[in-house]
């Protein structure tokens, strides 16, 4: 009997040691090995082979492909890598196995097409993921509206844009700003309000926080990219008038030419420099800004996304 | 169904429990919890396909290992413990001792799919904070899986009726893999000429075809089930089992128990 406890005793001890040790032991191997050796491999690319060895369960393993994907592009975009190899293969072989994963073209095109760090910057591969996802699934517009957006946004090649709204309009369903926005591309009209009406869109139609704290940036830097060219049109006019640039905004105000002091979209006020440059006080709260920052400023390398209200 | 056959059906079903066949429930339900939390960590927007996927993908895979593993042992356990003469020489004939073990199994694996259904929906309203209507065709694939464990089943009998444990394995497990390719094996055989093409398409038909039960992906993605597909698979799954399981009781009617 005392033997017997003795054994349970140190056999007990001993799987808990040898546990405790087998831990240690993979994490020392995990800082052995980089994680990019671990990551960066694809051991079948072939999207028919792996539908074949799925053995019909070709959704769960879609699922998978699909988590490895946002795993894989998370990863690389906190690292700030500038390329993505295996991210297109990533999709293919998702969208393969579980054509009708629209969630996987709707945001696979928008990892894929901006140029990084922000995306893998390859928009081609893109519109290739989009049709794909249009050929499977004919009848969701959000597929039109994105192939729309990558034409537009990172390809500037209108009457392609205008094409997929077009399409993306006559489908049963779809959103009434498709056609609004395929006549729009059509006439290369208001850059701005397009950029805006876009973004404004993807904030509506989007469930995903990450996604509308984008649209928001997005919409923030194009409200300032407006505001500093506005503001600047009347410091010139003031200058014209007066033969010197303002000293503040107030002079403006005093002036009659603007109602008060104004405000970035975070409501912090703008700065207005000697020689007659409008310039935001902080650009790093305010990422894709293309007017109104400081001389040599860099921005950071991952744009800083407030919260969107 | 004559008494005989219900009471050897309810011994497998006790046996089985008492092999502790249902502990699967519990790896089951550490998975689909496990699951429906960690995936809207780690993913985008799959939560409920993810539940739907790999619940029923567990409840398919877990109930073919049973179905496999225990069809198997089913006649040879009852040899080797000599229980099976026992059970003859009493007034039971052996297509009612075949029939039985099949219903029992059966029975079981219908059981193990209930509690893991009722996991499948904890772990759905879980993600989704509610039913709706589309929902309803995850039943649908659960009533095909069980027709899949129907055919498997009938078919480790078979096996289990002339060969050993090990070669009842193999043989059940190959035609599990070769029945997901049935369609790719017509459409191969469609390609041939002359003779070949009449022998491959013979062992296409006779294959099972589990292809046509699988709406996992579908029902995930909340598509509909044709109530005329639900009606051929039926047909097709009660005549194949009962294909399967007249063999069984052919080979097993000539065996030899000395």
């Amino acid at each position: 009997m005392i033997s017997s406890r003795r054994t349970t005793t140190i056999a007990a001890s001993l799987l808990v040691a040898c546990m405790l040790a087998s831990v240690l032991a993979l994490h020392r191997l995990d800082q052995i090995r980089s994680g990019a050796a671990i990551e960066d491999v694809l051991f079948i690319s072939s999207p028919k082979l792996l539908k074949r060895m799925s053995l019909g369960y070709d959704g769960l393993l879609a699922d998978i492909y699909w988590t490895r994907a946002v795993q894989y592009f998370g990863g690389r975009h906190h690292a700030n890598a500038q390329e993505y190899a295996l991210l297109a293969p990533l999709l293919e072989i998702t969208t393969a196995l579980d054509p009708h994963l629209t969630v996987a073209y709707e945001f696979g095109s928008n990892f894929l097409a901006p140029n990084p760090p922000n995306g893998a910057g390859l928009p081609q591969r893109a519109i290739e993921l989009a049709e794909f996802g249009i050929r499977n699934n004919p009848n969701d517009w959000h597929l039109y509206y994105d192939l729309g957006f990558i034409y537009y946004m990172d390809l500037k090649d209108y009457p392609k844009a205008a094409d997929a709204f077009a399409r993306g309009s006559q489908v049963p369903g779809a959103h009434p700003f498709l056609k609004v926005l395929a006549a729009q591309m059509a006439t290369h009209a208001g850059e701005l309000q397009t950029a805006q009406m876009l973004w404004t869109a993807t904030y509506k139609t989007s469930k995903d926080a990450n996604i509308k704290a984008n649209a928001v940036a997005h919409l923030r830097a194009l409200q300032v990219d407006e505001d500093v060219t506005n503001l600047e049109a009347l410091l010139t006019l003031y200058r014209r008038k007066t033969g010197h640039f303002p000293a503040g905004f107030q002079e403006l105000e005093a002036a009659g030419l603007l109602r008060g002091i104004p405000v970035d979209p975070l409501g912090v006020p703008y700065k207005l420099t000697p020689d007659g440059q409008v310039e935001v006080r902080d650009p790093d709260d305010l990422p894709f800004i293309e007017k109104g920052m400081p001389p040599g400023y860099v921005p950071p390398k991952q744009a800083r996304f407030l919260p969107a209200d | 169904m004559s008494a005989r056959v219900v009471h050897i059906a309810s011994n497998t079903f006790r046996e089985a429990v008492r092999d502790r066949v249902l502990y699967n429930l519990i790896a089951f339900a550490l998975l689909m919890s496990g699951a429906a939390i960690l995936v809207g960590q780690i993913s985008i927007d799959i939560e409920r396909l993810v539940v739907i996927n790999l619940g029923l993908t567990a409840v398919s895979l877990f109930g073919m290992v049973i179905a496999i593993f225990i069809g198997i042992g089913l006649v040879s356990k009852e040899i080797d413990r000599r229980t099976l003469y026992t059970v003859l020489s009493r007034p039971v004939r052996r297509w009612e001792f075949i029939v039985g073990k099949f219903f029992g199994l059966a029975g079981t694996l219908v059981v193990n799919t209930f509690f893991m259904a009722i996991g499948v929906f904890a772990a759905l309203l879980y993600v989704s904070r509610h039913f709706q209507s589309s929902d309803g065709w995850v039943l649908v694939a659960l009533y095909f899986i069980i027709l899949q464990f129907l055919i498997i089943t009938s078919l480790a009998l078979l096996f289990s009726s002339f060969s050993s444990p090990l070669m009842a394995a193999v043989f059940a497990f190959s035609l599990f893999i070769i029945g997901t390719f049935a369609e790719d094996l017509r459409g191969f055989a469609g390609m041939t000429q002359g003779v070949t093409r009449w022998l491959a398409t013979g062992a296409a038909y006779l294959v099972p075809n589990f292809s046509a039960l699988n709406v996992i992906s579908s029902v995930a993605h909340e598509q509909a089930v044709s109530g005329q597909l639900i009606l051929y698979n039926t047909a097709y799954a009660l005549v194949y089992t009962t294909m399967a399981l007249c063999g069984a009781v052919l080979i097993f009617e000539r065996r030899n128990l000395k």
